[in-house]
């Protein structure tokens, strides 16, 4: 250590590191160059440019584009009876998704942070991030073996087999946020309420759901996102069931029309900068 | 805590049964990998290994493996930089947009995966004129994984304060001797969890995948993809599968281990 910094002192690392010292400013320019040129500037810019696709054509014989503006792409989708209902249908997945997984995630979260042992605890966070590593494919081919007519469960393809297998899926996202922020609420809040003559159901509603609610929000933008986007899961134990990432997915491939899958692509994106904004204030973006 | 008897019963067995849920197709897949028939008939007429075999002898698997390693090393590298970088700005220092770039660095994970994969191979395709490979693929992976660095680097910031690097800088360390003898090594495991967590993200990622990697771009999630509805390589996707849930707790006890539990709390 004495070494590095008496050499420091002299040569133009030393003037380099007096300088970064005396100026915050350059030091944070320095920090946010490289993450902003990459999420500001390429990433940013790569959803603005889809975004203009979106008001371009393609050619129905060659599929190039044709770089004109138009509103046409828009004006099929506010139109198409069966857009609108495709994008309900997706809205409706994924806040199904979404409910099932709070409902399922809570009570494990609050076993796992509130009841185990920390030795349990560690082992339990195991238990519950093992799954994600798992291929998301083979569980839903795991889930389509289990739901077919001769399989364990037996109930058929569709929608509702959607909703069980996506929310299967994504659980471990809804689980780990929460159980992270019930962590961090200390166990003497707990006991104050009880002192104070609260019974469980009350402790919860007033002392342990307000302080989690901004956990469980940041779960919600996984299952919630996840499931809005999926077209693949949809395909395996869908059946017949079109989502909007279904859409999207045809028009770039089969029928080889970017701009009108730009289009569609908006909807989701809308819908979770919506979300996004709405939750903001509660504090779910640093709880990820 | 004034949990009644019941209550606590009810949460236990809400997590029996939960992590039960989670783990019987899972067990199917393991169990189905050592299946002598070839359809999983159920129950199993006998137990091989053959198909473990198969897979180990399967260029295709092989292939992929190495394509999804070098994939996620190279988009955990860049979460890595751009993560870190991104946490010390926006924990040390207070200035305009703040909270943007916050919620910047979660849009990518935040927005469903196909938009960000067609917006990324529209702007490579029609924007750049860059050919899609192993690089774009990269690209893509490093994109949504920055977000669980950043989550892990800014947590550790807020945990540690100023102190040592300020009893550093009065012990006449200068700005990098510093970085390299304190912070650097008080970040080490945030960085390590963030890290795994990046590499896993990248690892299980078919979505951005399927429109950031060229035709000849093969990662494993796209090799089971492909293989998935054929019957014949249906034991060996399943082997795959298998060794991917076996394999795994070792990187997740090493990040768990290394992040830690919050001792305060207790």
């Amino acid at each position: 250590m004495t070494d590095s910094a008496v050499v420091g002192r002299t040569g133009p690392r030393a003037r380099a590191a007096a300088f970064l010292h005396r100026h915050a400013r350059t030091r944070l320019a320095l920090l946010l160059s490289a993450p902003l040129a990459w999420l500001g500037l390429a990433y940013l810019g790569a959803l603005a440019a889809l975004f203009v696709t979106a008001f371009w054509s393609a050619d129905t014989f060659t599929g190039d584009l044709v770089k004109t503006f138009t509103w046409a792409n828009f004006h099929d989708l506010v139109t198409g009876e069966v857009y609108r209902t495709i994008a309900l249908r997706s809205l409706g997945v994924a806040v199904a998704v979404t409910l099932v997984d709070l409902v399922v995630a809570f009570p494990m979260a609050f076993a796992m942070a509130k009841l185990a042992s920390p030795r349990a605890q560690r082992w339990l966070v195991i238990l519950v991030l093992t799954p994600l590593w798992a291929s998301y494919l083979v569980k839903a081919y795991a889930w389509r073996v289990m739901l077919s007519s001769g399989g364990l469960l037996g109930w058929g393809y569709g929608l509702g087999a959607t909703v069980a297998t996506l929310s299967y899926l994504w659980l471990p996202y809804m689980i780990l946020p929460i159980y992270a922020g019930l962590e961090r609420l200390p166990n003497s809040l707990l006991d104050a309420a009880g002192d104070l003559g609260a019974r469980g159901w009350r402790t919860f509603r007033t002392v342990v759901w307000p302080l989690s609610f901004p956990a469980v929000v940041a779960g919600s933008i996984f299952t919630f996102s996840l499931s809005l986007g999926d077209y693949i899961t949809v395909k395996i134990v869908g059946g017949k069931s079109q989502l909007i990432g279904n859409v999207v997915y045809d028009n770039i491939g089969a029928a080889n029309n970017l701009p009108f899958a730009a289009a569609v692509a908006t909807v989701p994106v809308v819908i979770m900068l919506v979300y996004l904004a709405a939750v903001r204030r509660t504090g779910a973006l640093e709880n990820l | 805590m004034n949990l009644s008897r019941t209550a606590r019963a009810a949460l236990w067995t809400a997590l029996v049964l939960g992590l039960g849920v989670v783990y019987v197709p899972l067990g199917v897949v393991v169990l189905n990998s050592f299946n002598s028939d070839r359809t999983f008939g159920w129950p199993p007429p006998g137990f091989t290994l053959q198909w473990w075999g198969a897979a180990w002898r399967s260029t295709g698997v092989r292939d992929a493996l190495w394509t999804s390693v070098q994939a996620g090393l190279g988009a955990t590298a860049i979460a890595l930089v751009l993560g870190t970088m991104a946490a010390f700005a926006v924990q040390r220092y207070r200035f305009f947009g703040r909270d943007t770039v916050s919620l910047l660095i979660v849009l990518p994970i935040a927005l469903p995966g196909i938009v960000t994969g067609i917006a990324l191979s529209n702007t490579f395709h029609s924007v750049l004129g860059v050919p899609l490979g192993l690089f774009t693929v990269i690209v893509g992976h490093a994109t949504f994984c920055v977000v669980t660095v950043y989550n892990n680097v800014l947590a550790r910031l807020r945990r540690t304060g100023l102190n040592m690097e300020e009893a550093s800088a009065d012990l006449g360390a200068d700005t990098f001797t510093t970085f390299r003898l304190v912070t650097f090594p008080m970040m080490r495991s945030a960085l390590l969890a963030g890290g795994l967590l990046a590499f896993a993200l990248s690892f299980d990622e078919i979505i951005v995948t399927t429109f950031t990697a060229g035709a000849g771009v093969r990662t494993l999630p796209i090799w089971i993809f492909e293989n998935l509805f054929r019957p014949n390589q249906a034991p060996v996707v399943n082997v795959v599968a298998a060794a991917l849930v076996i394999v795994s707790v070792v990187p997740i006890y090493l990040a768990q281990r290394l992040s830690g539990g919050d001792p305060q709390t207790r």
